[in-house]
Parts: structure tokens; sequence; C-alpha cells
């Protein structure tokens, strides 16, 4: 071997250890959180805690109406979001013939997307609860939440639909397929797992929202008779509960309890959107 | 038009922008033949070639004068249907584009795209496809795989077939081979000797054995400019023009 490969392979395995040291560093960084969360905060997640209301009179603590808050929320907003970003992401991918525009459209959900949610929290509460008049409400959470999340929804949408090869696109209006046509059955399909990606950081980022949704759908902890009141009424979310149990009230236990919950429903949240996006797939 | 004119163009500009691609091109092409379009690159072949099924509306800032008539019918006209026409001429693409999809769906793609669902139908059209593209024996035992497992020249081949299964008029093929390995060549040249008793069929090629070997007209590009248009064995033992003289004997290109 000549002595100038040597110095090639010391480098090699250098660079090499270096990436596995930054490799593993991360993934025990990360072991560690979800262990220490799990370890405090599954000891103390009881029925009762699931499924009452806190009460004053008996005090205890019960997290259901946080639970059917976030889960309202994000099931609100995903609503709005889901037809109102794909379409405008599609729109501008494949239909938009302005170039310039589109450009500034995407430079400026890029910025937005990296506002602080604080702002929007801001705009929705003076907007949604001052001047329309709702009040803090999980209605006012929603629409706030969805103004937020749009940009991304649209970016991370966009940017899975122009990864698919143009040559599909010519492939399929080459059939004789129409627009639209083309975009559902050669476009979409082909940029689901982008999209379905976009989703979940949506979904992320409205679980682990707390202080635009303080703002805006406050931090109740009531049940509700039916939908439509949980929609009008104020409602703290699980990260809010969180927020208040523990700088408020000093709950540890409960605050644990609460992040152990919020991170079993992001994997639930997130595995069921991956398996959506394979079924659509087919 | 001539007797057995298929697709005649007259007096064709384009225009990417400020940049003339085409200039005045007048040409018939005749019916269930091979007509090959020659020339060396960036010299309008391939541009005009897309013109004759429209897909060069999904580049911006394209502009066409004159005029490009499919069975008489002008294909440039404001109300004509696009997808009526591209389902008439078809496109062969040189790189091969199957959709990451089975074999199967790939092929019932189009029909499905015009509305036949019923499985029987599919079945029959997805078989006579394959067939008619030559690769039936070779994929008739997994046309559930994904196209995308098969090799380039059956991926091209894939293609072809997808491009028969809507029954087009004619198919123009965009390099269709220059991207294959000679066998695969070979395969699809064989093939297109055998589709052009069904349809008509034009090739634009850098390959000028090739136009010899399959086509029987042959027009020769410049600069955008139609230099020499005749039948394939004229053209390539007696040019009439000195500049198709000197590409076909290599003397740029």
């Amino acid at each position: 071997m000549e002595p100038k490969s040597k110095k090639r392979v010391i480098y090699d395995r250098t660079l090499r250890a270096l990436l596995w040291f930054c490799a593993a560093l991360t993934c025990l960084l990360l072991a560690f959180l979800i262990g220490y969360i799990f370890v405090n905060g599954i000891p103390h997640i009881t029925w009762q805690l699931l499924s009452t209301q806190p009460s004053f009179r008996e005090d205890t603590i019960g997290i259901l109406p946080n639970l059917i808050n976030t889960l309202c929320l994000i099931f609100g907003t995903l609503l709005i979001v889901l037809p109102l970003g794909a379409g405008a992401a599609v729109y501008l991918t494949e239909y938009a013939r302005n170039r310039r525009v589109v450009a500034a459209i995407e430079f400026a959900a890029e910025t937005l997307s990296g506002i602080p949610s604080i702002l929007f929290g801001l705009v929705g509460m003076l907007f949604f609860c001052e001047f329309l008049g709702w009040g803090g409400s999980i209605r006012a959470g929603i629409l706030t939440m969805a103004i937020m999340v749009l940009p991304t929804i649209i970016r991370t949408t966009q940017e899975s639909l122009k990864s698919v090869p143009q040559s599909f696109r010519e492939a399929s209006l080459g059939l004789g397929s129409g627009k639209w046509h083309m975009i559902r059955t050669a476009v979409l399909p082909s940029s689901v797992e982008g999209i379905v990606t976009g989703y979940i950081l949506a979904i992320g980022r409205i679980l682990g929202e707390s202080a635009a949704l303080l703002f805006t759908a406050g931090s109740a902890s009531i049940l509700s008779a039916n939908l439509g009141q949980t929609l009008t009424s104020s409602g703290g979310t699980l990260s809010v509960a969180l927020y208040m149990y523990v700088s408020e009230r000093g709950e540890m236990e409960v605050g644990f309890a609460i992040a152990a919950i919020l991170m079993i429903l992001a994997l639930v949240l997130n595995l069921s959107a991956k398996l959506a996006g394979k079924k659509l797939k087919r | 038009m001539q007797e057995g004119t298929i697709i005649s163009a007259r007096d064709l500009d384009l225009y990417y922008g400020e940049n003339q691609a085409l200039k005045k091109i007048s040409l018939d092409i005749p019916e269930r033949q091979v007509t090959a379009l020659i020339g060396p690159s960036g010299c309008g072949k391939s541009t005009f070639l897309k013109t004759l099924n429209r897909m060069n509306d999904l580049v911006p800032n394209v502009r066409i004068e004159g005029l490009v008539e499919y069975r008489g019918q002008d294909i440039y006209m404001p109300k004509l249907d696009v997808t009526w026409l591209r389902r008439h001429v078809g496109m062969v693409f040189q790189k091969a584009n199957p959709f990451p999809m089975s074999i199967y769906d790939n092929i019932a793609y189009g029909p499905r795209t015009h509305g036949i669902r019923s499985r029987k139908a599919l079945d029959e059209i997805v078989e006579r496809s394959l067939r008619g593209a030559a690769i039936w024996d070779e994929v008739k035992d997994r046309l559930k795989k994904p196209a995308l497992s098969l090799s380039g020249g059956q991926q091209q081949r894939i293609c072809i077939a997808r491009a028969l299964a809507v029954e087009p008029d004619v198919l123009l093929m965009d390099e269709a081979t220059s991207a294959l390995d000679p066998i695969s060549t070979s395969k699809i040249e064989e093939l297109i000797a055998d589709l052009k008793k069904q349809y008509t069929i034009i090739i634009v090629t850098h390959n000028m054995q090739q136009a010899v070997r399959i086509s029987d007209k042959c027009a020769f590009f410049l600069m955008g400019q139609l230099v020499e248009f005749g039948d394939t064995t004229q053209l390539f033992s007696m040019p009439q023009d000195k500049r198709t003289e000197e590409y076909i004997t290599g003397r740029f290109g």
C-alpha cells in the first residue's frame, strides 16, 4: 500500500467516527428525553385523569376536556387546511402562469412560516375574539391555527408536487388527459408522501402550540354538552393545560402525565396520517 | 393537400419568446408510412414534432403562426379540444417515462382516462397493446409488477404499448431509442416496421443509419428550416441540396 492512501484511510476513518458520534449523541439525547418523560409521566396517568374534568369541590384533576379540545382543534384545523392548502399549492405549482407572482407568494409563505406563533395569536385574538366578538373559543383557535399552518402546508405540498418528474405530466397529457385528470392521476399519487409529511408537521405544531391558543382559545377545562358548544366556548388544549397546571398550580405530576399523553398522541396521529397516505397512494 | 396525407404543415413559424425556432415549415406527412425527421441538435426537429400534438403548449412563451392540419382539421384553431388531438396523435418520449404503477395500470391509464371502466375490456386492451408493442411474452406473467422494475428497453416498449392503448392514428416518437442499447433499439425498430401497417409514424432521430433503416420519407432540418424532404432512399442517395449532402456524409452535425 502506498503511504498516500494510508493517509486517506485514516482521514476516512476519523470522519466516519465523527459522524457516528454526531448520530449517536442525537439519538441518545432523544432517547433520554423520551425515557425521562415516560418514566415520570406514565405512572401518573390514571383513569380518573383521563376520564373526568377537574373538580374544585372534590379537589381532583381530570384532563378529558383538554383532550377533547386538542382533538377538536386538530381535526377542525385539518378540515379547513386540507382542501385549502392542497388547493392553493396545486394552483400555484400547476396552473399559475405568472412566475414572478408565484415566486413572491412562495417567498411570503416561507417568511410567514418562520414567524413566531404568538403573532398569529395576537392577530387572531384581535380579529376573531374581539372584532368578530367570538371571545376566547375553540373556533377562534381553529381559525388562528389554520392561518398559522397554511403557509407551511402550502410550501411542503408545493415542494412535493415539484418533485414529481415533468415526464409524468407529459406522459399523461400525451395520452389525452385533461389537466385536472393529469394532476389527480399522475401528479398527486406520486407526491402523496411529501404532502402527508406536511400535514404531520402541521399536526405537530398545533399539538405543541400554547401561547397563540391561550390568546384565542382560552384555557378552560370544562366539558361541553355537545360539539357546537365545544366550538363556541373557551377551552384549553393539552399543551395549554400542561402550562397552566405546572406554572399556576405547581402540579408537576400532572404536567408529566400530560407530556407523556402528548407524545403518545403525536405518535398515534402521525402513524394514522402515514397510513392514510399509503391508502391514498393506491 | 395531397392524397394520402394525414398531417400537413403550411408556413409554420414557431417562436420561443424572441427566438424563432421554426421558419416557414411546409410539409405533408403521408399516412401509414414512417417519416423520419433528421438534423443536428437544435435544428428544430423535436420542436416541429411537438407542434403536431401541441405538446409545445406546455412550454411558456411559445408563439405559433401558420397552419397545421390533422386530417383536414386545423389543430391550432381556438375551439379545438387538445385532448381529442392527443388521443389521436400519440407520443413516445426520448426517455422512457412509465408511471410508478404496475405494468397493467400503465397500459390501462389511457383507456381509463377516456372512460373505459369494464375489467374485461381493459384486460383485452392491455393484452392487445402489449402484443402490439412486442412485449407481451416478456411481461404477461407479471402484469401487477411495477413498470419501473423493467429494463430501459422494456420500459420504452411499455410506453409504446401505453400509447397504443388509446388507439391513436399517428404515433410521434421523439428519439425514442436514443437512450437504449443496440439490442433494445433493434427490437423497437422492428416494432416500428410492424406498426406502420396500422399507424402513421413520425420519428425524430439523431441516428442517420436508423433513419435509412426504418423510414420511408425523410425530412432534413437545419437551423429551424426544412432543407429537404423526400423519399428516404432518394434523400440519402441523391440529395438535392448541398447542405443535406454535407450533413449525411458527416461533414457537420
